[in-house]
Order: structure tokens, then C-alpha cells, then sequence
């Protein structure tokens, strides 16, 4: 569905992505894990051309993102990202349909079904009576929510996930990646999600890729990537690995 | 949806009933229906084309206003403050020193001012960190300082008599309307308002974040050169007949907003009539305050102006 080539991102003179080639296929979650620094969100945004690549082709489809226009790249990736503030007044509707812009002309009113789209994602963020507040009224965390819900509107193919609960209490960490792995396993949907709960990690991801210095370190399911050697190396620090008892995945306990 | 209707039905309502308010009264007050022949010249040849200019001019100024504001994110941007208004006067002067006899220098070079001043306030005000509230409004103190600089500059190339009338109108000054004023003033208004009304879905994505927008698939750089483009229009067009009316394009969108919301596709719009609204009954106070002398219509819009702005920053 989304396929990246040994693409390579500059800034100036620093290479911030370095040769990194990935696939991800129809309803499988990818995770990119690493330190701060080593390229995860610069990688991800280069995969819905917000971030230009230097060298390396991605595909979309079999065609080549840079032929795509924003509207089309928009209509099949949506993202969550860290939401900035805005200073006008809207409310968590008008947010959330921001993200049916393409599905309608890009003037005029949104049509019933960009309505419905719309409340049926918040309903299942668990904001289902939240359409008429404000935005700036709502906690880190809600806001976080809506952002979710947002990108579930645009019902896109993809979905492109930069920290998505880094705001979000326990029962809604669960929530994110239960609605994320619902719509890849039945919508036809994939995606690629960055986040530092190892565990989280484990329990979600089809494939994980763990960067270093904007090179991938290792690469495959998590039991091949979440191993002591990796982490010790690429984050600096002594792990214990056993099995979650719940769901036989890896589960990663630091030693402090 | 009757909301929108009501509104709509409203501020129409409300221009009309403006229009003829500011029609009657003046340091000569008129009874519209029952007219003398010395009142019913300066009713046609002064004081009509003064009130239609008026309209036209206030609902340029504030649809820019609100435009640019959810372009740049940023409630205080104003043409006037963001020193375009000043790029357009500078582009009007330089017109009306050098190329007087040439009709449309005045209007196009005014609308170069106006491109030219919000492209360097733009420039100056971005960063890699992104643009601030505060970084925004000084670099459009620069701009304007600088501009005004250049403006005194020219007007020592001025006769006494020239000089005065120009001072004024630097200001905001509607007492020098003409109908062909007006005329141009519309046209800038009909194609400046309708365009910037077509861009107001993107511009509602762009008010949460560019790069929001851009995730979603809008076209961002292409609806920045528009929005410039068309609020250098309108701008440039008001200017050019009325010179640097301030705060219109601060006061007017923040009312509509605290009405009816922040969806541009409403306050664009509503705006450009309550703009209107705004800098007519402004100019009608101007005209009968100190009657039968008067004041420049811009004194009167920056006496409600300033302390709004404040408030806003304040906020902010």
C-alpha cells in the first residue's frame, strides 16, 4: 500500500533520515520506535510529502507520492499529530470535520454523510456529546481525542499516527490503539504509529522498526526487535524481557 | 440553517437602514424625499457618492481583515497594523506625485503597495519556530514605520495646498468620494470578497494549523497567494479612494465572531456587510460631530479601535 525506497531526508548539511526503505501492507500496524532525535517523526511526515525527500521514491499505491496532489495524498493519508492551539474560537465539530476536506468540493458546505462520518468518529473516541464544545475548553488529553477522531473522519486508507497518547490516561492509551487496529483489521486501513511505550508496542504492532541516527537498527516482529541487545544499544539502558501473562507478547520492564 | 438565514436577513436589514441614516444626516440635514435644488446636488454629488464609497471601503477593509486573520492565524492581523494599508498609501502617493495623469496609476500602484507591504511583513514575521502573535505585529510596526518615512519624504514634494488635503486623507478620508471612486472601490470589492469567500473551507483549516491543512490536502501555498492577493486587492482599492482607514479589519471580524462563530465561510461574508455597517455610521459621525467642520472617518474608527486592540492582545 505504502512503500518507501532508500529515501534520505537533509536539512542543510545534516542528513536526518538516512537510507531508510519500508512496506506497509493492507491492515497491518507498523510502529517506528527510537530515542528522541532519530528521525521518527521526520520519517513519518515524509510519507504524506510534508517532509520533502532528498534522494528515494514512496509509492502510494503503486504511484509515486510526488505526483500526487495534497488533495489527493490528503483524501488517502490522514494523520495525528501533536494538535497546536489555535487562538479563534471553534468548536470540536468544526475540528473534526476539517478532516472530510476532501471528500467534498473544496468550497461550500459539508454534506450530510460529512456529518454523520464525523459523529460517528467522535462517538467512538468517546466524545460522542462533545461536538458543540470548544476546542480550548477541553484537557490535553480530549484535545488528543479529537485529533484522533478527526483523522478517523477522513476514513482514508492510511493513517499516520505521531505519539497519539502521549496525552491519554490508561483506559484511553487502550481505546487509541484498539480503534487504530479495528480500522486496519476491517477497513482495509494500515498504519504506522510512533510511540515510546515499548509495551504498547509490543502488544499492537505487526511489524516494529527501531531507528538510530535516522538509520534503521533492526527491524520485524516484535519478539526479533525487542530484544535486550537492541535496547541496550539504542536507547542506553538495561531492560528485563518476560512474556505479557495476558497476551503472550513481549513484555519490557526497564531496569533502573 | 435559520440562523444563517436571520443573520443574513439582518445585516441587510441593518446596511440599508445605515445607508439611509447616513444619507440624512450631515452638516446639512437632508430630508431624502423632499429635496431643494442646492440639496439635492449635495445630496447627489457629495454626499451619495460619500456614503456608497463608505460601504464599499468598509467592507473591503474588514473582509481582508478577517482573511488575513485566519490566514496568519492570528486575531490582531489587520491591514492596517500589518503596515498594508501603508503600502498601499505610499503606492497612491507615489501615483498621485508622479503619474497624475494616468486614472488607474492610483488603484494599481496602490495595489503593488499593498502586495509588496504584505509579503515583507510576512517574510519578516515567519520563523522556523513558526509565527507568533507578537513577532507578527512588530515586524508590521517596521513596515509601517518605515513606509511612513518614505511618505513624508514625498509629501515635501507637495504645494501647501495639496498638502493638506493629503494629510487627511492619510488619515482615512471619505470628503474627497468621487463615483468613479466608488466604481473601483466595488469592483474590488465584488471580486475581492466573492474570491476570498470561495477560500474560506481551506482557510478554516489553515485557522487550526498549516500543517494541519496540509495533512488534510489543502493546497496551502496556493491559498496563501490568494488570500494576499485579494486582500492587496481590496486594500489597495479602499485605499487608494478613502486613504488608510484603521482598525476596521480588527473591530468588524472579532463582533462577527463573537456572533456567530469562527467558521470563515460565515464571517467573511458577514463581515464585509457589517464592515460596511461600521465605516458608514463611523463616517457619519466624523461628518456631524464637530459639525460644520470635520473629522478624517479614520480618527473616529482608531478612537474605537486602539482600546480594542489592546483588550485583544491582552487576551491573547
Amino acid at each position: 500500500m505504502l512503500k518507501a525506497r532508500d529515501i534520505s531526508v537533509w536539512f542543510g548539511t545534516r542528513k536526518v533520515i538516512d537510507d531508510v526503505s519500508l512496506e506497509l501492507e493492507v491492515g497491518r500496524i507498523m510502529v517506528l520506535l527510537g530515542p528522541n532525535g532519530a528521525g521518527k517523526t521526520t520519517l513519518l511526515r515524509t510519507l504524506n510529502r510534508t517532509v520533502a525527500i532528498t534522494t528515494g521514491t514512496i509509492e502510494l499505491d503503486g504511484v509515486e507520492l510526488s505526483k500526487l496532489s495534497r488533495r489527493e495524498i490528503g483524501r488517502n493519508i490522514a494523520v495525528v499529530a501533536q494538535e497546536n492551539e489555535t487562538k479563534f474560537p471553534i468548536t470540536v465539530m468544526e475540528f473534526v470535520l476539517a478532516g472530510r476536506f476532501t471528500h467534498g468540493a473544496a468550497f461550500g458546505w459539508e454534506s450530510a454523510d460529512d456529518i454523520r462520518a464525523a459523529e460517528k468518529a467522535l462517538e467512538l473516541c468517546d466524545l460522542g456529546e462533545y461536538g458543540g464544545r470548544m476546542m480550548n475548553e477541553l484537557s490535553g488529553g480530549e484535545r488528543q481525542r479529537v485529533v484522533l477522531a478527526r483523522a478517523l473522519a477522513a476514513e482514508s486508507k492510511v493513517l499516520l499516527l505521531d505519539e497519539p497518547t502521549a496525552n491519554l490516561d490508561l483506559a484511553h492509551q487502550a481505546l487509541m490503539f484498539r480503534l487504530v487496529r479495528d480500522r486496519c483489521r476491517n477497513a482495509g486501513a494500515s498504519a504506522i504509529v510512533i510511540t515510546h511505550d515499548l509495551n504498547l508496542a509490543s502488544e499492537f504492532a505487526d511489524t516494529i522498526m527501531l531507528l538510530k541516527g535516522g538509520t534503521v537498527y533492526a527491524s520485524g516482529s516484535s519478539a526479533d526487535v525487542l530484544t535486550k541487545e537492541n535496547l541496550a544499544e539504542v536507547y542506553d539502558v538495561q531492560v528485563l524481557l518476560d512474556a505479557n501473562p495476558a497476551s503472550g507478547k513481549v513484555r519490557v520492564t526497564t531496569v533502573f | 440553517m435559520n440562523r444563517r438565514l436571520f443573520t443574513w436577513f439582518l445585516l441587510t436589514v441593518a446596511l440599508l437602514f445605515a445607508l439611509l441614516l447616513a444619507l440624512s444626516f450631515g452638516s446639512e440635514r437632508l430630508s431624502i424625499f423632499d429635496l431643494s435644488e442646492t440639496q439635492a446636488a449635495i445630496f447627489f454629488d457629495i454626499r451619495f457618492p460619500r456614503v456608497l464609497l463608505g460601504a464599499c471601503v468598509g467592507a473591503s477593509l474588514a473582509s481582508a481583515g478577517a482573511s488575513l486573520q485566519a490566514l496568519l492565524r492570528n486575531p490582531l492581523a489587520e491591514p492596517y497594523l500589518l503596515g498594508v494599508s501603508n503600502g498601499a498609501a505610499l503606492g497612491t502617493m507615489i501615483a498621485f506625485v508622479f503619474f497624475e495623469q494616468f486614472v488607474f496609476a492610483r488603484p494599481l500602484l496602490a495595489f503593488a503597495g499593498a502586495g509588496l507591504a504584505t509579503f515583507t511583513v510576512y517574510q519578516m514575521a515567519r520563523s522556523r519556530a513558526g509565527m507568533n502573535v507578537e513577532r507578527l505585529v512588530l515586524s508590521g510596526v517596521i513596515v509601517t514605520t518605515f513606509l511612513s518615512s518614505i511618505i513624508v519624504l514625498l509629501t515635501s514634494l507637495l504645494d501647501a495646498a495639496r498638502l493638506r488635503g493629503f494629510t487627511f486623507w492619510l488619515l482615512g478620508d471619505l470628503s474627497q468620494a468621487t463615483m468613479n471612486g466608488f466604481y473601483m472601490t466595488l469592483a474590488g470589492v465584488v471580486i475581492g470578497a466573492i474570491v476570498l469567500t470561495s477560500q474560506a473551507r481551506p482557510l478554516n483549516l489553515m485557522m487550526i494549523g498549516e500543517r494541519d491543512a496540509l495533512d488534510f490536502g489543502v493546497e496551502v501555498g496556493r491559498v496563501r497567494m490568494i488570500v494576499f492577493a485579494m486582500a492587496s486587492l481590496l486594500v489597495g482599492t479602499a485605499v487608494a479612494a478613502s486613504g488608510s482607514v484603521g482598525y476596521v479589519g480588527l473591530i468588524v471580524p472579532h463582533l462577527v465572531r463573537l456572533a456567530i462563530g469562527s467558521d470563515n465561510r460565515l464571517v467573511i461574508p458577514f463581515s464585509a456587510i457589517a464592515g460596511a455597517i461600521f465605516v458608514v455610521l463611523a463616517d457619519t459621525v466624523a461628518r456631524t460631530a464637530i459639525a460644520p467642520r470635520e473629522l478624517p472617518v479614520g480618527a473616529v474608527t482608531a478612537l474605537i479601535g486602539a482600546p480594542m486592540f489592546i483588550y485583544l492582545l491582552k487576551r491573547s
